[in-house]
């Protein structure tokens, strides 16, 4: 039983994984908690990710805080800075910290705790460890401390030496170099990053950082710390002394475990949690780099992320979400160089490699496959693609039909526009990277780091960038991950919109799986988090319940985007166009008088031939609309779905009819399948074409569907796409008669209707699934394409009555008209 | 408009029905219409010399009323997806929040809101250059 008394929780850990959890909490249950921080250090809640770039003089530490001290002031927050808290007394549940307090310590009860210790950095046994000079690389404060010996102006020459070549040592390493200092980087392995690099790729970005001034002993163990009231140098276990006025340890980190350890938490690694974030002690919660989630210790930001979010769920009370483990990524985070890693980039037995060696670019890139899916990427020099690999990894997309192109990146698959450019680190500030809404590289970085901002979805809300066609998606996720350096590109379930935590998959399950009829049943069975949704999951919830229930499932007008509920598409001006089918793109003087006379009637203000063979009426008010429809209805016009998530045109050529090189009628083929297919409402809209040659006039090779008529027969193509991102479609199969090009045709769409997620085209669709899939289900298997193609006949018994036709009869008529004119 | 033909509805007087001219229920108050005649989760306009604006009905039966412009690029928001007590412009997708008018964080903007008033069904509208409630 809930009481009034609000809940007391306490926080351990003023970083980032801690104060992520609260603002995470605080959005789901502002008024239930009475909060207590602890902080180590003396400062508010910084991004600790910034420190190279502070380090190395980019930025200030003031534009590293995330949440200042009126923040928590704000959410009544009491916050305890510089205080370590030295026990947990899980029997009473009060914290204690060993000074502060009127009688030496704080004793602080608790009703829920949430250990946010994070890790401490490993400072390797040896001696001299502990001389002043000797610094780990881990706060702001060990930062403010190698800038006084950097910046001092008596010694003229200063040395650095920084143990470790990981990912911490080498930023590190970079920014005492850009301080002036001679750095020497001391490593066990022989080549720097072992974890993230192979040979190849260490060895390449080695001779970069020692280019811009960097010495490397590598394959080398430290022995001793050299000085006597101060460091002076450092000792190998061969015998070799070097001189330093400066020792960063960045060995490693290990998670800082001792506060719960000597309360008796089960620790291994870490911290243990379940998949809730929960310790052994029920009352007692654990996110970041302290804790060790099915065996797994994170030290990257995005993962605490995740954490956060499913740990401020149940501290809420909510018990929805689970973590599952992250996948991560990982950058470096030093400008100028591109550097991208992901999974297990070192084959195994039975695994195959992919390399690309461009000494010339400096480019590298291997990709490890194991059973046609990708498990590991190296690459460096050209990381563009690096989201892109890492999204097939997560989704196991078979990759055997794009292998040959796989290395050389998504932009060779097809991509217009971006003229090449791939190294972002490279990249102008003044390189416009999202050419619909006109940003540039440098606003993106600049609103990153004005409004930390973490995720690709808050990069895209402040930005614009990325939010309107998404071609630029995979560039806005390299500009955050180089300037953040640590960076997962996305969870690995995507949630359908912020009303809820499932994917798009989960809820397509669950409407068949739970037998859900309507939009109400499903947000109730599904737990949306709002009453009634959102721009974004409505529309997709309306078209899921249609495609699974033909004939039976109410269509929701409310959930249909504006062009889709009242049949026409909205213009810039709020006027709209009106596009009547013509079947085949084959039209006759009757029609286009017929055509010609209407738009005089209504003096429409464009007529213009579109891409698809047809014809558009443009500036037309929607109080005009029924009137014309009526008038085109009456002259043998149905709607031509121009405004819809649906079929849209069957483009054709003369074919064998009149041209001489024309192989089949593919006039008559065109209008065939725009008869079967008109009405249809798809995923995303859905174009085909009808080509007569192989001279392909149609050009049915960019089309989500497409026919190519040879001699012999058919040849079927899909998944291509001439918009944003040029596609060229796989060829799927090859068909002798019209009956099968109809039947291929229909069992594609279907398949395509009833998996692909709403607002994904083909192409992206067969990106995702692979093409394999698609043949296994339209081409090998014979009988379960006879299914899919009934299936998509059955629905189309329900969608092609013309919804011009029924508007012009009367139907939504408050759609085209005005409540109310006051004069 | 065409005249209302729905004669059951009980009306508070003076008022009988809809007719072409809106009957003015004090200095300010205009009797625009019945709630039934906005579609739950939708929205539907109310033409002035000024403007056009945009009567919203949400799925509880709130009714709202704001400038028919979006604060972005104008776009009618009465043609856009209402869900909760927001409104998400059909043009590019900025939404506004129905009580306030101001454009939901990160977008910035207002559009400007009017006063409305449901008794016994009947909406009223006041008409006049609106204001922005929040800041």
């Amino acid at each position: 039983m809930k009481t009034n008394k609000k809940t007391r929780l306490v926080v351990i850990g003023n970083g980032m994984a801690g104060i992520r959890t609260l603002e995470e909490l605080l959005k789901m249950s502002p008024d239930e908690f009475e909060i207590t921080v602890f902080g180590a250090e003396p400062q508010p809640n910084y991004n600790r990710i910034l420190l190279s770039p502070v380090l190395s003089g980019e930025m200030k530490f003031q534009d590293t805080v995330l949440n200042d001290w009126s923040w928590y002031e704000e959410h009544n927050i009491t916050l305890h800075t510089g205080k370590l808290v030295t026990k947990i007394d899980r029997k009473n549940c009060v914290v204690h910290t060993k000074e502060g307090g009127a009688e030496g310590g704080l004793a602080i009860p608790y009703d829920r705790l949430l250990i946010a210790t994070g890790s401490n950095p490993i400072m390797l046994p040896i001696p001299g460890i502990n001389l002043p000079g000797v610094l780990a690389y881990r706060s702001i404060d060990d930062v403010e401390k190698m800038l006084v010996v950097a910046q001092d102006k008596t010694t003229p020459s200063k040395r650095a030496v920084v143990i470790g070549g990981g990912l911490l040592g080498l930023e590190a390493a970079n920014g005492l170099s850009l301080q002036g200092m001679e750095v020497a980087v001391v490593h066990l392995c022989e080549w720097p990053m072992e974890r993230q690099l192979d040979k190849v790729g260490g060895g390449l970005l080695k001779n970069e950082l020692e280019k811009r001034g960097l010495k490397f002993y590598m394959s080398r163990q430290t022995e001793a710390i050299l000085g006597e009231d101060k460091v002076t140098g450092l000792r190998f276990k061969d015998g070799e002394e070097i001189p330093a006025d400066l020792v960063i340890m960045a060995a490693g980190i290990r998670p800082n475990i001792a506060l719960a350890k000597l309360a008796n938490i089960h620790c291994e690694r870490g911290i243990v949690v379940n998949d809730t974030m929960q310790t052994y002690d029920p009352k007692i919660y654990s996110v970041g780099e302290c804790v060790q989630h099915r065996g797994q210790v994170y030290g990257l930001v995005a993962p605490l992320f995740e954490q956060a979010k499913v740990a401020a769920n149940h501290l809420a009370e909510y018990g929805r979400m689970r973590y599952e483990g992250s996948a991560v990524s990982t950058k470096l985070k030093v400008t100028g160089i591109d550097l991208f890693s992901a999974g297990d980039f070192n084959a195994g037995p039975g695994d195959e490699e992919l390399l690309l060696q461009d000494s010339a670019r400096g480019v590298y890139k291997k990709l490890v496959l194991r059973d046609n899916k990708l498990r590991g990427a190296v690459m460096y020099g050209d990381t563009l693609d690096g989201p892109w690999y890492f999204q097939m990894m997560r989704d196991e997309t078979d990759v055997s039909e794009m292998r040959e192109h796989i290395l050389f990146g998504q932009m060779h698959i097809g991509d217009s526009g971006r003229g090449g450019a791939s190294n972002v680190a490279n990249m102008p500030d003044s390189a416009e990277i999202c050419g619909c809404n006109g940003v540039t590289k440098g606003a993106i970085v600049k609103t990153i780091l004005d409004k930390k901002l973490f995720t690709l979805e808050e990069v895209r809300a402040h930005t614009k960038a990325s939010g309107s066609c998404g071609s630029c998606t995979g560039l806005c996720e390299a500009i955050l991950a180089n300037t953040l350096g640590d960076y997962s590109a996305k969870p690995s379930k995507k949630a359908l919109c912020s009303c809820t935590e499932h994917a798009h998959h989960d809820v397509q399950e669950a409407i068949t799986k739970l037998q859900l009829k309507t939009i109400p049943e499903l947000m109730k069975a599904l737990q949306w988090k709002t009453a009634d949704g959102c721009h974004v999951c409505r529309p997709a919830l309306n078209y899921y319940l249609m495609a699974a229930w033909p004939g039976e499932y109410q269509d929701d007008s409310r959930s249909r985007f504006i062009n889709e509920r009242v049949h026409a598409n909205i213009q810039k001006d709020g006027t709209y166009s009106v596009i009547p089918r013509i079947w085949g793109g084959v039209t006759s003087p009757s029609e286009l008088r017929a055509i010609a006379e209407i738009a005089e009637r209504h003096e429409v203000r464009t007529v213009h031939i579109t891409g698809g063979q047809r014809i558009g009426l443009y500036g037309i008010t929607k109080e005009q609309l029924p009137k014309m429809w009526s008038e085109l209805v009456d002259a043998g016009f149905v709607s031509g779905h121009a405004y819809g998530k649906a079929l849209r045109t069957v483009k054709t050529c003369v074919g064998s009819e009149w041209c001489r090189f024309g192989t089949q009628d593919s006039t008559a083929m065109g209008i065939k399948v725009e008869k079967m297919t008109w009405g249809s409402w798809t995923p995303h809209k859905f174009k085909i074409a009808v080509s007569g040659c192989p001279r392909n006039c149609a050009e049915a090779t960019i089309k989500d569907f497409g026919v190519v008529c040879v001699d012999s027969g058919y040849e079927i193509h899909v998944g291509g796409n001439g918009g944003i991102k040029v596609r060229v479609t796989d060829f799927l199969c090859k068909v002798e008669t019209e009956e099968q090009v109809l039947e291929y045709c229909g069992a594609y769409m279907q398949l395509y209707r009833e998996e692909a997620h709403y607002m994904e085209r083909t192409a992206p669709w067969i990106e995702r699934v692979g093409l394999a899939h698609i043949k296994q289900h339209v081409v090998d298997d014979a009988a379960g394409r006879t299914e899919l193609y009934a299936r998509f006949l059955k629905s189309q018994t329900y969608s092609q009555d013309d919804p011009w036709k029924e508007r012009a009869e009367g139907k939504d008529a408050h759609e085209y008209q005005p409540l109310a004119t006051i004069a | 408009m065409p005249a209302n033909k729905k004669q059951s509805r009980a009306w508070p007087a003076p008022t009988e029905c809809f007719g072409l001219t809106i009957t003015r229920w004090n200095m300010e108050w205009l009797q625009i219409g019945h709630i039934e005649d906005i579609p739950r989760q939708g929205s539907r306009v109310v033409q002035t010399s000024s403007g056009e604006i945009a009567l919203f009905r949400s799925v509880d039966d709130q009714v709202f009323a704001l400038n028919n412009k979006c604060p972005h690029k104008g776009g009618p928001l009465s043609q856009g997806i209402v869900h909760g007590t927001r409104v998400t412009c059909p043009l590019h997708n900025w939404v506004i929040d129905l009580e306030s008018g101001v454009a939901v964080a990160p977008d910035e903007g207002c559009a400007h809101r009017h006063e409305v008033r449901v008794a016994h069904g009947v909406v009223f509208l006041e008409v006049k250059a609106g204001a922005c409630k929040a800041a």
